[in-house]
This record gives C-alpha cells, structure tokens and sequence, in this order.
C-alpha cells in the first residue's frame, strides 16, 4: 500500500518530531511547576509570618467580659441594688435571614409585644450586627422552657443568661439610689470624652440618676477580657486566655431599708421630701421624694408607654424633691436671721418691737402693708417669742435694717443658693437672692420692698430641702458646715473604707453664745406651752429642737383672708419643718417640706416626729459609730 | 538488555492487565491522600471521606475497564464519539439543568451527567485521529481544519458557561496538535492574534462574573468580603501553613470555615495548611512523576495516533493541576478547575480515571510493527 510505506517511511521522523516537542512541552511545564514552587515559597516561607499572623486575626478574637457592678447596701449591709441573674432572648441580626419571620415564629412560642419588637428593631439599627440584641428581657421559667425546646429552630436566636440590675426595695429608693439603663447615644458619647468607652465595651447598662449615675465610674468595675477561637460565623468554640474583670466598688449607705419605707407610709399622698442627715458627718439617714415611682422599669429599657405614663405625671415624679425642689423656706430661716441680727448687734435678747399684726416700710408715701401670719398681732415680741411663735413682723422689720447685702451673704454660708455637694447629680442650686442675682435675672436693681419678704423665707428666696438639711445641721454644729452625702462608705476588693465627711468654711460668730440662744429658742419653738410644733410633738420620748414654716404661694391683698377652702389645691400653703434631736447631743437633722399642705406646725410638723419616732423607736439613735472607719456597720451577711 | 527488560514486563500479570505500575503506584498516592485530605476539609465528616472513597473506587474500576479497551478501538471510533459529543453539548445547551447559574447538565432521568466531560476525552482523540490520518506535522490547512476541531466543543463549553472545562478542552486539543508538531510560526502568530482578540473577549464575550473573577484576580484586597474573600482565604491559608504545616485536621483555616468550597476547589489550599510547604513539594513531586510517566508513555508510543492522545491527555493533565494551584494561590483568577484526583467530587474523577485508563492501554499495547 502507497499510504501505508509512505507512512512507515516517515515513521522515525514523525518519532523524532514528536519526542522533540514532547520534551519541549516538559521544559515548559517545568518551568511552569518551578513558578508555581516560587509562589509557594513566596507564601509560606518568606509571608509565613504575615499569614499567620492574619490567620490567627480570623480565628481569634478578644472579647470583653462585663464586670459585677459593685452593690449598694443600707446601713444594715441590706442590698437596695443588686444584680441578678435574668434570662432575656436574644438575636444576633447577622445570623437572621428573615427577620420579621423569625420574629413572627418566636411570637408564636412565647409572647412577644409590638412595643417590644419595635423597641429592639429600633435598638438593631445602631449596633453592631453580629452582637446579639435582647428582644425580651426578664423570661419566666416557664418562657425560657417554652422557648428551649424549640431552641433548634431558630438560629443566630438564643436564651442569654446575665446579670441584670435589680432594685429590691424599688420605688424607695428611686430619687437617692437612682437607677441603671441602657447605654444611650449620649451615654456613649461622654465615656468617649472621658476615655472610658473601652472600658464598657461589654457593659449595656449605665447609671442615669442618682448614686447609680454620681458614683457610676467605682460601681462598674474593671472589664476583663478573653481570647477566644472562633470560626468563620464568630461562634465561639473556646476560650485560649483570660484576663477576669474586676468587681465594682460596693456602697455604703448610713440609711435604714425600715426608715426609708416608713418615709413613703407616713408620707401618704402629700407631695414633697424627707430629708434626714446626721449632723455629725453628713451622712444621710432618710431620703425621700414623693411621688416615686419603680427604678426597675428603667433597667432593660423603659416601654414608651410606662415612661409617657411616668413623664406625663402632672406630679413630677421624676423630680428629686430632696434636692431638686425649691420651695420658699418660709419661717424656717428665722433662726439664721435671728442669728445674724444678734451677732450683728443690731438686736440683743431683750430687745421687743410691737407686734400690731402689719408692718409698713418706715418714711415711705405709698404704704404696703406686710401682714403677719396671725391677724391680731403677737404684741411685744422678743428674739426667743420670735421664733417659738414665728413672728413675721419682727423679721420683716430685721430684714428692712439688715438690708439684703447681709442677709445673702449670711445665707450664702450656711450653703443657700449653692449645690450642697449632695453625692447626686441631679441637684438645684435654689436661689439664695442677691442685688447682683436680680440684676442678672431680671435686669434690674434691688428695691427696698424686696428684701422684707427675704425675712420671712419668701418673695425670691428658694432652698431645697437637702439645703435646708445642711443649714440646720451649720446651727446644730455651731456653724461648721458639714456636706450631705448618701454613700458613707466604700467596699473596694473586700475592704470597707469610710469615705470622709466634707467639711466648708465654717460660720464664725463675733459671740459664740449667740448659737445657744437661737438653738434654745429652736428648743422652745417644740417644748414651749406657746412654741408652733408644741402640738406635734408633745410626749416625745426624746428631747428635740425645730422650727415650723408655711410658704404662702397665693399673694393675698392686704384686706383679704387666706381661707383654706377658698384657694385651689395648688395654689394652698406649702409646710415646711426643720429640727434635731436629741437635743443634747444631735445625731439627726430632719427637713421635711409638703407641697400644698397647709401650715408648718398643723402638717410638716407631725410628719417630723413620726419619722423621729421611728429614729428613736428602731433603735437607730445609737447604732451609728462614727470612730469606726475600716469596719462595714453591719455585715452583709 | 532492552529486550529482556521488555519481554519481562509483557510476560508480568501487570501487563497481561494493561496496568502501569509506575502509573499505577504514583495515581494510588495521590488516592490515598486525597482521602485523608478530603476528610479533614469536610470538617471531620467520615461520611464525606467515605463517599470519596467510593468515588475513587468507581474511578478505578472505569480505568481498569478503559484500560482493557485497544487504543485503535478508540482510533476508529475518535469521530463518531466527537459527533455525538458535541451534539450532546448542543442538547445541553437546549434542555440542559441549571446548576449554580450555568448550563451544564443533562437530565438522563436516571441520573445526571456532564456531556462536557466526554469532550475532555473525545477531543484529543479527535485531534489525534485527524492528525495522524497526514503525515506530521501537519499542513497549514489541516492546522486551520484542527483549530476548527477544538474551537466547536470550547465554544460550546465556554457558552454553558463553563470557563474552567472550556480551558481544559481547549489546551488539549491545543497540546494535540502542538505535539503533532504545529509550526512556531504559526504558534506565535496564534499568540499574537489571541492577544489582540482579548479586548474582544474582555468586552463581548465574558460573563460579569467571568470579568468581576478577573479583576478580583488582579486586586483581591479591593473587595476583601466580598469577591476577594475566597481568594484572600486561600492565599492565608497556604501562607500560615508556613514550612511544616499545622498538622493534618489542625489547619485553623479550614477547620474554622473561613476557606470556602474547601473539600472542592481550594484543597490544596487545605493541604497546603495542614502539610506546608514540604508537603506542597511532595505532592508536586507525585505530580511531577505522573506527568514524566505519562510522557515516557507517549513517547515510546509507536503509532501517531497513540503518541498525540498520550501526549495530550497527559498534558491536559498538568492543566488541570496548574490552573488549580495557580488559582488558590493567587497566580490566576478564579476559574473551576479542581485539583486532579484530590478534590472531592464524582465526575472529573471518572474522566480523570477515564484518560488514566487510555494511558495505560496505550502503554501496554503495542502492535509489533515487525510482526
């Protein structure tokens, strides 16, 4: 065959061609291996450490762990703020691809509200995405049973187990122990410019008001941190090292848990503050605001409709009447006036003005008549008379020749117009009112007309009960000025420190028996057969000093007739008392102020000796050791 | 001496059943590993492991049957098998199942099937029946009539869309006929048409994904959560395999699932990981040896026809492996292209198995041209 010798004798050529491009090919697939060997060195060997370490940045994450909140305890080492364990559900948004279906699926395990779904679709929109968000706090048993079983269903949905701030005794202590809440936008924004956020990079919770919020930076806590592995999702498979948070500083309150509830029984439905300091060191032993309202609404995020009932309240419940109220303090200044007259020389103790029951502006035309609060007069009025039967004319007539320059710089020390350094934040400096305070507030000069009213604790003059508090503890105390405070001791790593009181400059009198004479007569205002808390606390075990007010809110003309009936309830006298015991030796100052109450003596008064009762009756009198600095009052446990 | 040797290798058991042993051993290596492999990317699934085996299994069997089957069999048959081959693509391209956004399967009712797969046998074949019917090397117009060949099925491939088989196909009818001796001329005339042609595939005829694959190639750290990832994944877990390897079933990488598609196209990325760079050297050595082989094989190969499909097969061999290497580790873009007999999955393994068995026939049948 022609083809087949053609083919046979081409055979060895075609060979050779053939094994020549073969061995081409082999060259060039050598080279193309020895490329692939380079890149390989290239990537194990010489980047080895840049990809491992980029390796290691896949699989290991730090995690921040959330430190214990440290306690807040009564003086019986009784918790008022604890944390607790609470089971809340929770979504990371990542892991969800159908987020209204899952939420539609869990709903029909357990219930979940609108308001709730709304309040965490709200939430998801600002964090991060693969956090897991809590769409229910505080599951019951049975609820977190429920949903267990249908834990397989739903993933990137899960049953988170935390501590959670809780408040035992509630609205108690709402205004003073405050309250925890979510960590909002602003919240963020001041750990940013205080350089703390790191450190709450596992915290959801925020002290908002109150100790929670003052002492918020001892309370949290150190945050540890864990390095973790986890896999492409972040799931967490297991811990390589720990660093353990450290537990925030527990407090310390000098305030009785029983006190503190009997407050809110005996304040009943009347609005205002109790107010009880130990004049010894500051530390304060009741502190009440009425209304109140729950702090542990607030704790895992308030629902819109709780918070609009809470705010919406035409009684203000939100407002710290101790330290945020101010209310004219009435009759309550008298024995600071009287005081400052005394040791001004400008009065002596014998000295008596006639009392006709109205008292004119001398050398003026056009006379207004200042009325005293009993029609009649109380005749010829000493000092002592004075203030045991609150005489208005003789402080009217002390505050004409006083004159306001003396009058606010007297006030000024005893801490009227200024914050107290109550440990809260939420605290009103009240208006201690001056020639330069009217100018700036209402661009205008001092008139004579308005110091006159100064004198009996109205017209622009406003104090705060915690004030009020502070300036009675100055009287008791001979004029040191010794700051309020509700935390009286720190239990840092499991070391109880008292915390110092804060002392001011003190009052200094050119005659230090002046003091004696105005605490006598704060004796008689309370002992006397005519003083105006005699009613209130006759029989008292205890011996005990005060003095009455009743703050006018209704301007009367000078004819009329202040008929309790007549006058609207919020237009009705505020009642306010100040006092000590036991008079010996004060170991308690008590304010007590009532919105729309009625008279000083007839109201406040008998809230005053309840509450002194009650102090005298628990035994809390004497339970108090002040020398003790290193050893808690009572032990927690 | 040659002889002796020769006479003794007929008379041995091994080639009474068409097996080269050398072939055999190197192709059993990679087997084994692929096992060990296959297991630990599948995240410890002994199920995954076994499956594979059971794969592997068939495609032993396949080339067992293959390798009985005379090469001249498949001489005469080349173009008919072509024909039905790329009628099947076009069928494909008619009837076929979506599978992962592209055109690929044929539903047999029984079962699924890949008629793309066949072609990575049929074309060589095909080129080397037409080849080796002219004296060599081949006339220009025979190479014009053998770049007609190899542009039906590539095209038809590269339409399902299936770039990565499509590549395959080519480069073997490709490597067919430059064994069979294309002229340099030609060659390098051919590259520079095909350089000029690349603005045309760029702007015309790739697919978004194709040229999204491409440009993530070039710069995978511009989209590093996005299309980057595979690649960036891959790249860091042959990097921190580091010289030794983190151990086999320790690579965190795999283990922890931030490599995608580990037990398919990136395991060697998981190999790499676990064994380093040591390992990576010894497994290309395997390959190395496979390629050697099978290159001895065509050319002691006495027929043109055996000598091309050799070639080619063994050639297209090294594609596969070089494109997946090159792939997971950052020297090309991302194209399909599993690692051959190591990654898991059904049917390149049987094709694979399938050119395996060829090459073993071809190796074991030579008609005595003095006889």
């Amino acid at each position: 065959m022609r083809r087949g010798s053609y083919h046979i004798q081409d055979h060895s050529a075609e060979s050779n061609l053939f094994a020549q491009r073969a061995i081409i090919s082999l060259f060039f697939i050598g080279s193309l291996m020895l490329l692939l060997i380079g890149n390989l060195f290239y990537l194990q060997i010489s980047s080895y450490n840049s990809y491992q370490t980029r390796s290691n940045e896949n699989r290991i994450k730090v995690q921040p762990i959330q430190p214990n909140r440290g306690v807040i305890k009564d003086l019986n080492g009784k918790i008022l703020a604890g944390n607790e364990p609470t089971f809340s559900l929770e979504i990371i948004p990542e892991q969800i691809a159908n987020m209204d279906e899952t939420l539609a699926e869990i709903g029909q395990i357990i219930e979940i509200s609108d308001e709730q779904i709304k309040v965490f679709k709200r939430a998801i929109k600002y964090r991060r995405r693969f956090k897991g968000m809590p769409l229910k706090s505080k599951l019951t048993d049975k609820e977190v049973a429920l949903f267990s079983v249908h834990q397989h269903k739903f993933s990137g949905v899960s049953i988170e187990a935390r501590l959670a701030r809780h408040y035992p005794y509630g609205e108690y202590f709402t205004h003073g122990v405050g309250y925890v809440g979510k960590i909002n936008k602003k919240d963020l924004q001041r750990l940013d410019d205080t350089g703390q956020l790191k450190n709450y990079a596992a915290t959801r919770s925020i002290g908002k008001i109150g100790i929670e919020r003052y002492y918020e930076s001892q309370l949290h806590g150190i945050t540890g941190s864990q390095e973790v592995e986890v896999n492409h999702r972040s799931r967490v498979l297991r811990q390589l090292s720990v660093t353990p948070p450290v537990t925030g500083t527990d407090l310390h309150l000098a305030i009785d848990v029983d006190l503190q509830i009997k407050a809110k029984e005996i304040m009943g439905d009347n609005m205002g503050a109790i107010i009880a300091m130990d004049p010894r060191d500051g530390a304060l032993l009741t502190f009440y605001s009425n209304p109140t309202y729950d702090p542990n609404l607030f704790v895992n995020g308030i629902s819109q409709k709780e918070y609009s009932k809470i705010i919406g309240s035409k009684d203000k419940p939100m407002l710290n009447r101790v330290t945020q109220g101010q209310y004219p303090p009435a009759s309550t200044i008298k024995p600071q006036l009287g005081l400052l007259a005394l040791d001004k020389g400008l009065i002596t103790v014998d000295t008596t003005i006639w009392d006709p029951g109205y008292w004119r502006i001398p050398n003026i035309e056009v006379q207004r008549r200042f009325r005293d609060w009993k029609p009649q007069g109380h005749g010829h009025v000493n000092l002592l008379m004075s203030i045991k039967q609150s005489c208005d004319i003789f402080y009217y007539d002390l505050a004409y020749r006083l004159g306001i320059d003396n009058i606010s710089e007297f006030g000024s020390k005893f801490g009227f117009g200024d914050y107290t350094g109550v440990d809260v934040f939420e605290e009103s400096t009240a208006i201690m009112p001056s020639r330069a305070w009217k100018k700036a507030r209402f661009k205008e000069s001092w008139y004579k007309g308005d110091t006159i009213s100064i004198g009996i604790g109205q017209g622009y003059w406003t104090a705060t009960p915690v004030q009020l508090a502070m300036s009675t503890a100055a009287l008791v105390n001979r004029g040191q000025i010794v700051e309020p405070r509700l935390v009286t001791g720190i239990t840092k790593n499991g070391v109880y420190q008292a915390t110092a009181t804060k002392h001011r400059n003190p009052v200094v009198l050119n005659n230090d028996k002046h003091w004696d004479v105005i605490l006598d007569a704060m004796y008689q205002t309370v002992n006397a057969s005519d003083g105006t808390a005699r009613t209130a606390f006759k029989d008292a075990v205890y011996s005990s000093a005060g003095k009455t007010g009743t703050a006018q809110l209704f301007g009367l003309d000078e004819d009329e007739e202040y008929n309790v009936e007549d006058v609207a309830e919020r237009y009705r006298d505020n009642a306010m008392y100040v006092g000590f015991a036991p008079y010996e030796s004060p170991s308690i100052v008590i304010v007590v102020a009532l919105e729309n109450a009625g008279g000083g003596g007839s109201h406040a008064a008998p809230i005053a000796r309840k509450i002194l009762d009650l102090y005298f009756g628990l035994g809390l009198a004497g339970k108090r050791d002040l020398t003790n600095t290193t050893l808690p009052p009572v032990d927690a446990n | 001496m040659v002889k002796t040797e020769n006479e003794r290798r007929r008379s041995s058991i091994w080639f009474r059943f068409h097996i080269d042993v050398p072939l055999m051993l190197a192709i059993l290596t990679l087997m084994l590993l692929s096992v060990f492999v296959v297991y630990s990317a599948g995240g410890q699934n002994i199920h995954m492991a076994l499956r594979q085996v059971f794969r592997l299994g068939i495609g032993l069997g396949v080339l067992l049957i293959v390798a009985q089957v005379s090469p001249f069999f498949y001489q005469r048959w080349a173009p008919h098998i072509f024909v039905v081959g790329v009628c099947l693509l076009v069928a494909v391209l008619l009837f076929g199942d979506m599978g992962k956004g592209a055109q690929r399967w044929l539903n047999l009712g029984v079962t699924k099937f890949q008629p793309s797969e066949i072609m990575k046998l049929s074309l060589p074949m095909m080129m080397a029946w037409f080849l080796s019917k002219y004296t060599l090397p081949p006339s220009t117009k025979n190479t014009f009539f053998s770049f007609c060949i190899i542009a039906i099925p590539t095209l038809l491939i590269a339409k399902q869309p299936d770039l990565g088989t499509s590549l395959l196909v080519a480069s073997s009818g490709f490597f067919a006929l430059f064994l069979a001796g294309l002229r340099f001329r030609i060659l390098f005339g051919l590259g520079a048409l095909f350089a000029a042609f690349l603005p045309i595939l760029w702007f015309y005829l790739m697919h978004a994904y194709q040229k999204q694959r491409v440009l993530t190639f070039l710069n995978p750290e511009s989209d590093p959560l996005g299309s980057g990832y595979h690649i960036i994944q891959s790249k860091i877990a042959i990097g921190s395999g580091g010289f030794q390897g983190k151990g086999w079933l320790q690579g965190t990488q795999s283990q922890l699932e931030f490599l995608p598609e580990r037990h398919t196209d990136f395991i060697f990325s998981v190999f790499s990981e676990e064994f380093g760079f040591i390992g990576v050297l010894l497994l290309l050595a395997v390959y190395a040896f496979i390629i050697i082989r099978g290159t001895i094989i065509a050319i002691r190969a006495q027929e043109g026809f055996t000598k091309i499909l050799a070639g080619s097969l063994t050639l297209t061999f090294f594609v596969y492996l070089f494109v997946n290497i090159g792939m997971v580790s950052g020297l090309m873009p991302v194209v399909g292209v599993p690692l051959p007999l190591v990654s898991y999955g059904g049917t390149s393994i049987v094709t694979l198995m399938a050119s395996f068995g060829i090459l073993m026939a071809i190796s074991t049948n030579k008609r005595l041209l003095a006889a």
